[in-house]
C-alpha cells in the first residue's frame, strides 16, 4: 500500500513540479528578476533605507524593528553572504528541484487525503482534488498574504508563515467538511472555517511602500495565482489519473 | 454476515490509514523544507519556486 502510494505520489508530483517550473519560467519568475533590479537599485542607494520613504508619507523614524524588506540586511541579520545559486542555468535548475520537491510534497498530501477517503478517483475526480488543493493552498491564504515579489514589505517572517500555515489548514479542514461531510451541521462548519483566519487577520507591516513598483506587484500576484492553478489542475488530474491506474482506491 | 462485512470494511480502512498518515506526513515535511525552513542556503536555493508558490518569505 505504502508503496503504492508513494509511486503515485513521486510520479504525478515529479510531472507536476517539471509543469510547474516551466509555467513559472514565462510567468513568475521574469517578474521576479525585473522586481530584483529595483530591489538592488534601492540596496545599492542605502541598505536598511532602501526606498525613499519620505517622498512616500512614511516617517523614517517609524520604520519599525519588524519591517523587513526582502533582501535587506535588516531582514536576514547576519551581514555573512550565504550560498546561492548562480543566476542563470544554475538559478534556474534549483528553482525546478525546489518546484519538483514542492510538488511532490503537495502529491503526497493530494494522495493520502484520496487514500484516507476511500473513494475511487480518477483524473477528472482528481482536478475537483486539485481545485481544493489550490484554493487552500494558495487562493485562500493570498486573501490575508498576497503573493509578494523580492522588495515588497512584510510583517515579521514566522507570523506571517504561522498564518499561512493555519489559513491553508483551515480552509482544507472547512472544504473537506462542506463537499465531504454527512451529517448536516458540517458544511456549517465548514464555512466558519473558510473565514476564520480572515477574521484572526493576517500579520501585516506597520507601513507600506516597498522598493517594488505596485504595476509590478500587481501582475505579480495574478502571475502567481495563475501559475499555482495550472500546477494544482495539472497535479489533481495526474494524482487522479495514477491512482486510478495503480488501483489505489 | 453484515457484521463480517463491517468488519472487513473497518480492517481495511484501518490497513489505509497507516500508511496513508505517513504520506501526508511525509508530504508536508518536504513541502516545509522546500517552502519554510529557515536556514539561509535552503532559503536561497529554493528562492524563486518560494515566491512562485507565494509561500511567505524573507
Amino acid at each position: 500500500m505504502i508503496g503504492r502510494i508513494f509511486a503515485v505520489a513521486l510520479l504525478a508530483g515529479l510531472a507536476a513540479g517539471l509543469f510547474a517550473s516551466v509555467v513559472q519560467h514565462f510567468t513568475t519568475t521574469p517578474l521576479i528578476l525585473h522586481a530584483e533590479e529595483f530591489e538592488n537599485k534601492s540596496a545599492a542607494l542605502g541598505g536598511h533605507h532602501p526606498v525613499d520613504l519620505a517622498s512616500r508619507g512614511v516617517q523614517a523614524e517609524d520604520w519599525g524593528a519588524k519591517l523587513y524588506l526582502a533582501h535587506g540586511a535588516a531582514g536576514h541579520g547576519d551581514g555573512a553572504e550565504a550560498w546561492g545559486p548562480e543566476d542563470g542555468l544554475e538559478r534556474t535548475l534549483y528553482t525546478t528541484l525546489a518546484d519538483v520537491i514542492t510538488g511532490i510534497g503537495f502529491a503526497l498530501v493530494l494522495t493520502a487525503l484520496i487514500v484516507l477517503r476511500g473513494q475511487a478517483v480518477d483524473g477528472r475526480q482528481g482536478l475537483l482534488w486539485g481545485i481544493a488543493g489550490f484554493t487552500a493552498v494558495s487562493l485562500a491564504p493570498a486573501l490575508g498574504l498576497p503573493p509578494e515579489l523580492p522588495g515588497s514589505m512584510a510583517a515579521e517572517l514566522v507570523a506571517r508563515q504561522g498564518w499561512w500555515a493555519i489559513a491553508a489548514a483551515s480552509t482544507a479542514v472547512g472544504l473537506a467538511l462542506m463537499f465531504l461531510g454527512r451529517a448536516a451541521w458540517m458544511p456549517y462548519a465548514g464555512i466558519a472555517l473558510l473565514i476564520l483566519p480572515h477574521l484572526v487577520g493576517a500579520p501585516h507591516p506597520d507601513e507600506i511602500g516597498g522598493a517594488v513598483p505596485p504595476e509590478l506587484a500587481g501582475h505579480f500576484v495574478a502571475a502567481s495565482l495563475v501559475s499555482a492553478a495550472a500546477f494544482w489542475a495539472f497535479l489533481g488530474w495526474a494524482t487522479g489519473s495514477l491512482a486510478k491506474r495503480f488501483e489505489l482506491v | 454476515m453484515t457484521v463480517q462485512t463491517q468488519n472487513t470494511t473497518q480492517v481495511l480502512a484501518a490497513e489505509r490509514a497507516a500508511p496513508a498518515v505517513l504520506a501526508l506526513l511525509f508530504g508536508v515535511f518536504l513541502v516545509f523544507g522546500t517552502g519554510f525552513a529557515h536556514p539561509q542556503t535552503i532559503h536561497n536555493a529554493a528562492h524563486d519556486s518560494r515566491h512562485a508558490f507565494a509561500f511567505p518569505c524573507h
